[in-house]
């Protein structure tokens, strides 16, 4: 199978009002996909519906090959799913916690036990299974949840604000625990509105804006399609002078100073090794060659739009 | 890709695990536990204690009757006071998961809509079912030591049947409110739809058992355990993954509420026209079956009313008859028949009754608004048994007095009591993808337009040959 999480325009409505609108998505074994956007984009519906959980108004979805409406059962069994908030019961131990629910996928107690062992030793936390969910922090939490959904290893995982409300330092534990889920067999989709996340663990990024898909790529993809190409700035220990001509050729320079200058490089790996050695035979010592950072932030801006200014709505 | 694991395929296994979770959860919950072991072992203790203290205090005035009516009826109480807690649990069981966000990883299990829920039912039944039979053993076990008092094994059968009754009626009741509110505080105020007519059930059974009229409560087990079925029916058809998920508020929306009502009302119609013949096209024919079971309904009444006659006879006096035709168009008149004030009288009459019988339909799937229909014809098949009965020709009397009004009255009954059955069952009847609030509205407009279109222009027409018709008919006939 190629594609492991299929849509075509999918839309949700609730009543008048539409929450997601002609989203076509492809995510293959092995990617992460994420989805970014503002609160209320229509992430969460989306991943809703992926789960099954709200049927689809129009549009089609199939999850490792079975139709999220009319194979609820099968799509189900075929996903695990991280809310926003972790949902545990806190009166409940760890182990009790996930046997209860690996009894759900058919996972009998020790084989439930086992595997939420190795699951938590995998995501940090050996030794916890016996105590209960209460004393747990929030970054504890969010992990168990994650180990939840990973307990009867599903081809897909739809994590939702993963680390949401979260301090960093929390937020960077169930961060660095999704970067080991990574595999060839599982494909991720994880929706967040944190950029720096996104851009960390994103193969492909989608951006949503009210309920649409807006943009689509992989990072560079994004940034080439919405800021432009790369930009490099070369700094060099004396002044300029007439040696830029010489230096960038047909490369475009975006700007300049006495001693250094900016220019577009399409192709980095062509152009930047063709300046330093204009600037060698041109006795130019280079200090720095760097790329200027053109942040996802700024296609984010780009494609969502700057917020209105308070009282603008 | 295929995933090898599943839940358990069965509806039962695939339950008990939500149960048994819940379950444990509860009895680790302190504020769960307490009332449950107070009503378990003190309050039968204070029980006996009571019985003890009636039966030798009745003794002394030689009215053992009483001793020996308050003691099974101690039993009642005993075994009812724990499974009260269940209301509480059973209330909590969706709107709690969902206060505290644990509902959506539990929706996005495999597990099916029915496992799901008749896991929270199982789960609200038990602890308090079970602390209501250990507090029904220990009141028996503290009577047999203190007094030397058995329960007759009927008896205790009886009360055991008639507390899980109780019991399945208000959780299934609760667990339908919890799975269609938002919050425990909103579930909490509509348990009064719950607790209003259980305690009334309470006060019933209580009168009945002091009555010692205990086959009776045969009868409220068995009608009890329909409406079990029929609440779990309800639940089931209602549970509905999308809205205990998408629902974030219970808001009034009056607009919302009169815009659905009106479009469902006008059905597409732009004309007076349009719209009567969309209610004889599109309304009529889905009353089939209510009307059909109505019909059976009415007919059953005429049939026991006629039955009853021997049973309870009037004293009518032969002198009664032979009176009749001289002063039956005066008597008629003095009724208010033959003036437009009587026309009135009986068309406010008939809507007052038929408004109220919707009115009760509404809150008991249609059964409460059946059986009121019901009383009138009932009433006529006895009167027309104990005419019978005196030598007369009940169906001289029936042609003259009843029949020619009766020809458009009795349909409009079948057709207002057809339409409130299925106002009333629309909760259990939903059509997919649509709302219980859409669904019920929806009802409601096509309550409306069979009561608009069909029930008042018959009963404006049957009320005009009540007043105008039947009595000539009935002096000609009757001999006035």
């Amino acid at each position: 199978m190629e594609y492991v999480i299929e849509t075509l325009g999918l839309t949700k409505r609730f009543g008048d009002f539409t929450a997601v609108s002609d989203v076509t998505l492809r995510v293959r074994p092995g990617e992460v996909l994420v989805l970014l956007g503002p609160n209320g984009a229509g992430k969460t519906t989306t991943t809703r519906m992926l789960a099954s959980i709200l049927p689809p108004t129009e549009g089609q979805a199939r999850i490792a090959g079975y139709d999220v409406t009319t194979h609820a059962a099968e799509v189900r069994r075929n996903i695990g799913l991280l809310t926003e908030h972790h949902g545990l019961y806190t009166r409940m131990r760890a182990g009790e916690y996930l046997a209860f629910f690996g009894g759900i996928y058919g996972l009998s107690v020790p084989d439930s036990r086992r595997r939420a062992q190795d699951l938590l030793d995998q995501v940090g936390m050996p030794g916890v299974i016996d105590q209960r969910l209460g004393e747990f922090s929030k970054g504890m939490r969010q992990k168990l949840a994650l180990v939840r959904a990973l307990l009867h290893d599903p081809p897909v995982l739809l994590l939702d604000e993963p680390t949401s409300a979260m301090d960093p330092a929390s937020a960077r534990l169930v961060r660095d625990s999704i970067l080991q889920l990574r595999s060839s067999h599982r494909a991720l989709v994880v929706t967040t509105h944190n950029l720096a996340e996104a851009e960390q663990l994103a193969d492909r990024i989608a951006i949503i804006r009210r309920g649409e898909i807006a943009a689509q790529g992989t990072v560079q993809e994004l940034k080439l399609a919405h800021v432009g190409p790369p930009i490099m700035e070369l700094r060099a220990a004396r002044p300029l002078d007439g040696d830029v001509r010489l230096l960038l050729g047909e490369l475009k320079m975006v700007a300049s100073g006495e001693d250094w200058l900016r220019y577009q490089a399409p192709v980095p790996a062509e152009a930047n090794p063709r300046v330093l050695a204009a600037a060698a035979s041109a006795g130019l010592p280079v200090v720095t060659l760097t790329e200027v950072g053109r942040s996802l932030e700024d296609v984010y801006l780009r494609v969502v739009g700057a917020p209105a200014p308070r009282g603008e709505g | 890709m295929q995933a090898t694991l599943g839940p358990p395929r069965h509806l039962l296994p695939g339950a008990w695990i939500i149960a048994r979770r819940e379950i444990r959860d509860q009895l680790r919950d302190w504020r769960i536990l307490a009332p449950i072991v107070a009503l378990t072992l003190f309050f039968p203790a204070l029980m006996n204690f009571t019985a003890r203290q009636a039966v030798d205090f009745v003794a002394r005035y030689d009215a053992p009757i009483i001793g020996e009516r308050l003691i099974p009826f101690l039993l009642m109480i005993v075994g009812f006071f724990p499974i009260s807690i269940s209301l509480v649990i059973a209330l909590e069981s969706f709107a709690g998961e969902r206060e505290r966000l644990s509902l959506e990883p539990l929706l996005a299990t495999p597990l099916s809509d029915a496992q799901l829920y008749l896991g929270k039912v199982v789960a609200s039944l038990v602890p308090p079912l079970g602390a209501a039979y250990l507090g029904i053993g220990v009141y028996l076990f503290g009577l047999w030591r203190e007094i030397g008092w058995t329960a007759p094994a009927p008896l205790l059968i009886q009360i055991l049947m008639l507390t899980t009754a109780q019991a399945v009626v208000m959780v299934s009741g609760a667990v339908v409110i919890s799975s269609q509110t938002t919050s425990v505080r909103a579930a909490n105020l509509l348990a009064s739809f719950i607790i209003v007519p259980i305690a009334q059930l309470i006060i019933g059974e209580s009168m009945i058992m002091f009555w010692g009229r205990y086959t009776v409560l045969w009868f409220i087990v068995a009608a009890l355990l329909l409406v079990a079925v029929v609440l779990t029916r309800m639940g089931l058809h209602l549970f509905n993954r999308e809205e205990l998920l998408a629902r974030e508020i219970d808001v009034l929306d009056l607009r919302w509420i009169w815009r659905t009502l009106w479009a469902a009302f006008r059905n597409g119609a732009s004309s007076v026209g349009g719209w009567y013949a969309g209610v004889l096209r599109h309304s009529l024919p889905p009353l089939r079956p209510a009307l059909l079971l109505m019909v059976l309904a009415l007919g059953t009444a005429f049939f026991v009313g006629v039955r009853l006659a021997p049973r309870f006879v009037l004293p009518l006096d032969p002198s009664t008859f032979e009176a009749l035709p001289d002063n039956l168009g005066q008597q008629l008149q003095n009724f208010g028949m033959m003036s437009a004030e009587g026309w009135w009288w009986i068309l406010r009459n008939n809507l007052t009754a038929l408004a109220i019988a919707a009115l009760l339909g509404m809150f008991t799937f249609g059964v409460a608004s059946v059986i009121l229909l019901m009383a009138p014809i009932g009433l006529v098949g006895y009167l027309a048994g104990n005419l019978a009965l005196a030598g007369q020709d009940a169906g001289l009397y029936l042609a003259g007095l009843v029949l020619p009004h009766a020809t458009l009255e009795v349909p409009a009954a079948l057709l207002a009591g057809a339409a409130v059955l299925r106002l009333g069952l629309a909760a259990v009847s939903l059509p997919q993808g649509t709302s219980l609030g859409e669904s019920w509205l929806k009802a409601l407009a096509e309550w409306a337009r069979i009561g608009l279109g069909l029930v008042l222009p018959l009963l404006m027409v049957a009320a005009l040959l009540e007043v105008f018709v039947t009595p000539r008919v009935a002096a000609w006939l009757l001999g006035g």
